[in-house]
């Protein structure tokens, strides 16, 4: 079936791997600005691409509560990295975005929104907590009564190449979550690496013509098992299990508990967790303008509730110690979130525990909470 | 591509992108305080706002604030505000002059219950700067005032200089509503009450069964307007506050106005109080 | 500030090497607007006009070593509307605040050829340990950026503001992969005041505190932390002893490690 027409809708299709190349070729060709895991740094970080090459080929993240170490492994698997420090939302919602300019004019002023001249982005190797968390910021951003143009002009374009995780690490827990190991939904392409060849689920219209002119094969019975076996795997590889039946009571319960007295021993207020998270939203604005004042540039930028002057009042401050901002980003994240959006903000991605300088586990501070007993 | 259902950008109005509006009048109204009118310059701007809701405003360079809207809802064009110089947003705003501009975006926030309270008895409690929300809310029941029962405001300030908008006070009266002032502190021109204003629940009679309870001002004193008025056995789903947090977007995507499960830019700042009690008054929450 | 008049500016040195001064120089593509909004009464590093005070703002960089020094900075006080400390020897005595827990004669006979010649103070002390700061920006050196912030500020007429959060927060936003949890390199970043844009860690290099304490550091859990992960207690202290050591913060957690048993 060489040049052979695009493959429908919702089928299943198997090529080897280096054609995966073409893919790209073709998704670049079609305008698309193509964003991967990367090697940079002695991390995985989420980078142009241009070249499979430029994948996290025959390499793996091990990653505990406060470490995350790139190693070298046997295999040569594209996608064996679990995620890394960055998310998406670098590129759908940028940590510095131009909001607006406002210049003097005469008495008056003149407010300009900025424009934003970004490509349109294919996301490639999306893993399902990843696509949930997505989702998540597509309903805080776009899916409101109001949506954010920033977010949705960039969103909106995005084609998204999703992977089902072959590989888990200490620090997943996507499984408590609802949200993984197997891609379900959201995707235009969803992958399954097999040891030779890539299993390809077509998810879209869009998905289907970035196929195009592609050696492909129809995934017979045998690939799809395969490829079943994969994620199977992968889900017995997670260990993390967290509780979430008593959620959110238990944290609304437990606002006044001394628990929180210990972590504020620990916890730095350093912020590294909300900003790895693949959900947080938060933001401020920044303006800065020039010696004259004539002309001001509004920038939104990743602001996070454990910086002290996010929770600014007239005459004070809300959450002055680190315990209330800690309190307010748990409940938040593993309650509140619930009541706001129907949903858990955590998809269990486990990036706020490996990327915690002192090691702090959200899903053991909650079980800590939880055994605590009730005050 | 995805599918993802999506609002097309291109028909998106930016919610984050102010108007030019002039400075039509200011008024000082107490000590660091002033009441600032402002029209959109483009004639076309949306108009219309309702009791309660609030305004962004802004300064270029040096950024922008929620304020509420503290006058009449049926004269939309002008829109005052009464501003405390708190901050370097505010400070600036106060060495603002009459024909200066501002950027203004809104109006935000969910209004006080209005059709709610036709028919009943409102009770208006107001501490201090508190009382600019609950302005348009007396306006209204002015031009209205067949339309409620007995129509209270029980105000106080710490002193009589902190006092907002005395020159009303007799117009109000005079219109039917029953006026409760009180200063926490008095000084020698002040002929009137003295103490904090939950006390002046004891020099009212209610009924419970046909009051609503409208109140705003420092958090401390909602507390115990809560207290006085669920020991006069109003129901707690009587009684609505208009809270205040830091905001920086007015449209629940900057994530700073949270308490809890809500989103005071959003389902706020007027709440019914069940439905934040849980998480009304924690310390440090 | 003064209506109409451009407002005056004087940049002052106590005991420094000068680098947060160069930072006002090294704005290349601002200086002359700089220069056209106000007044440069004295900047020794930049102009030989010496123009008395009184001034609007004073840049202060360095600390105080000398009693000749301490005099001066009293008498700029005096003169300034607005006082406004550079960098970390002028708000937390700098690297020559290591002299505060050693004693200075023993160096002076050990460096100087005579020394009968040096006049010096047993400590050497930050600004505000002598005179009222209004404004103290962090770096060593400051950043260009921040002081133009602060510049702007203040000539628009807002008091200026800096962030308080910790070096952490502008890794991510850069997309600077921490060099402690990938790589375990001991790093002050989570208790540091952001400013700098996260330069040493974009360099993998660990951040060595330069702009001292962030508000609310909690350095007991991040040296507990470093020490759990291999790195000395002679090294976690060299950290905290370093540019910004003369901070509360910073030194009543080296006290506490010294006293703490091994």
């Amino acid at each position: 079936m060489a040049g052979s027409p695009t493959p429908r809708v919702s089928a299943t299709v198997i090529f080897p791997k280096p054609t995966l190349q073409q893919v790209l070729d073709n998704l670049r060709a079609s305008g698309f600005r193509l964003i991967g895991p990367t090697v940079r740094d002695g991390s995985v970080i989420l980078g142009t691409l241009e070249k499979i090459s430029e994948l996290p080929i025959g390499r793996l993240l091990d990653q505990k509560a406060g470490n995350s170490r790139l190693l070298p492994t046997h295999s040569a698997d594209y996608f064996a990295c679990t995620v890394g420090p960055d998310s998406w939302k670098r590129y759908l919602f940028p940590a510095r975005s131009d909001l607006l300019t406002a210049r003097r004019n005469g008495d008056g002023w003149i407010f300009t929104p900025a424009s934003d001249d970004s490509p349109p982005f294919a996301f490639i190797g999306v893993k399902s907590c990843d696509l949930h968390a997505i989702a998540l910021q597509d309903e805080v951003f776009v899916n409101g009564t109001i949506g954010d143009p920033h977010y949705a002009h960039r969103r909106q374009r995005v084609f998204m190449l999703a992977v089902n995780c072959s590989t888990a690490a200490s620090t997943c827990f996507c499984t408590s979550m609802s949200t993984g190991p197997h891609v379900r939904s959201g995707f235009d392409l969803a992958l399954t690496e097999l040891p030779d060849s890539f299993v390809m689920e077509i998810g879209s219209e869009a998905g289907s013509n970035a196929l195009a002119g592609i050696d492909w094969q129809p995934a017979s019975a045998f690939d799809l098992g395969r490829a079943a076996q994969v994620t199977q795997r992968t889900e017995r590889l997670i260990q993390r299990q967290v509780t979430t039946s008593d959620l959110p009571q238990l944290l609304y319960e437990r606002i006044d508990h001394p628990y929180w007295d210990t972590i504020a021993e620990r916890c730095l207020s350093c912020a590294n967790c909300t900003l790895v998270c693949p959900t947080c939203f938060c933001s401020t604005v920044e303006d800065h303008s020039d010696l004259n004042g004539n002309r001001t540039t509004r920038t939104r930028v990743w602001d996070s509730c454990f910086i002290l002057d996010f929770s600014h009042v007239h005459g004070g401050n809300s959450r002055p110690t680190i315990k209330s901002r800690f309190r307010q980003w748990m409940t938040h994240k593993l309650g509140a979130w619930i009541d706001q959006f129907g949903r858990s903000g955590c998809v269990g991605c486990g990036r706020c525990i490996a990327w915690c300088p002192v090691g702090i586990d959200i899903t053991e501070e909650l079980n800590r909470l939880r055994t605590a007993g009730a005050r | 591509m995805s599918q993802v259902t999506m609002v097309e950008p291109v028909t998106m109005m930016d919610p984050m992108l102010p108007r030019p509006a002039v400075v039509r009048a200011i008024r000082p109204e107490a000590y660091g305080i002033s009441t600032f009118s402002l029209e959109y310059t483009d004639p076309d701007a949306p108009l219309g706002f309702a009791a309660g809701q609030f305004n962004m405003i802004c300064l270029p360079g040096f950024g922008e604030v929620a304020i509420s809207i503290c006058s009449d809802p049926g004269t939309p064009r002008v829109m005052e505000h009464t501003i405390r110089y708190a901050g370097s947003v505010t400070r600036a705003i106060g060495r603002l002059k009459i024909g200066d501009v501002v950027g203004l975006r809104g109006p935000y926030g969910n209004p006080w219950p209005m059709q709610l309270a036709e028919g009943k008895d409102l009770m208006i409690v107001a501490g201090g700067i508190g009382l600019a929300p609950l302005r348009p809310v007396i306006l209204e029941t002015l031009h209205h005032r067949d339309r409620f029962g007995r129509v209270l405001v029980l105000y106080g300030g710490r002193t009589p200089q902190d006092l907002l908008y005395t020159g009303e006070f007799e117009n109000w009266q005079d219109g039917g509503i029953e006026m409760f002032v009180s200063v926490d502190r008095a000084d020698e021109t002040w002929k009137g009450q003295v103490g904090v204003i939950p006390m002046a629940f004891y020099r009212t009679r209610l009924d419970h069964r046909r009051t609503l309870v409208f109140s705003c001002g420092p958090e401390i004193m909602l507390r115990f307007v809560i207290y006085e008025a669920m020991a006069r056995r109003i129901p707690k789903e009587a009684i609505y506050v208009s809270m205040e947090r830091n905001m920086k977007c007015a449209i629940g995507f900057c994530g700073h106005c949270q308490l809890g499960p809500v989103f005071i830019c959003k389902q706020g700042p007027v709440f019914r109080f069940s439905a934040i009690e849980p998480f009304f008054g924690r310390e440090e929450f | 500030m003064a209506e109409n008049a451009k407002p005056r500016l004087a940049i002052f040195k106590l005991a420094s090497c000068d680098g947060c001064q160069l930072q006002l120089l090294n704005l290349e593509d601002e200086l002359l607007d700089i220069a056209d909004q106000v007044e440069i009464c004295y900047f020794p590093e930049a102009t030989s006009q010496d123009l008395d005070g009184p001034y609007d703002v004073a840049l202060v960089e360095g600390s105080v070593t000398t009693e000749t020094d301490l005099q001066r900075l009293r008498e700029i006080r005096r003169n300034s509307q607005t006082l406004i400390t550079l960098g970390a020897c002028a708000n937390a005595g700098g690297i020559q605040a290591l002299r505060n827990t050693a004693d200075v004669e023993e160096y002076t006979r050990a460096i100087y050829a005579n020394p009968s010649y040096i006049h010096t103070l047993a400590q050497s002390t930050p600004v505000a340990a002598h005179v009222t700061v209004d404004f103290a920006i962090s770096g060593c050196p400051i950043s260009r950026r921040q002081l133009l912030d602060v510049l702007t500020a203040l000539l628009i007429g807002r008091a200026p503001e800096l962030p308080r959060y910790s070096v952490c927060v502008e890794c991510k936003r850069s997309g600077t992969v921490c060099v402690l949890v990938s790589a375990g390199v001991a790093c002050l970043g989570p208790i540091t005041q952001a400013g700098c844009g996260a330069l040493c860690p974009s360099f993998h290099r660990g951040c060595f505190g330069c702009y001292g304490p962030m508000e609310s550091a909690n350095p007991d859990s991040l040296c507990q932390n470093l020490m759990a992960r291999g790195v000395s207690r002679a090294e976690t202290l060299r950290l905290l002893n370093g540019f910004a050591g003369g901070s509360e913060e910073f030194r009543s957690a080296a006290e506490k490690l010294e006293k703490a048993p091994l």
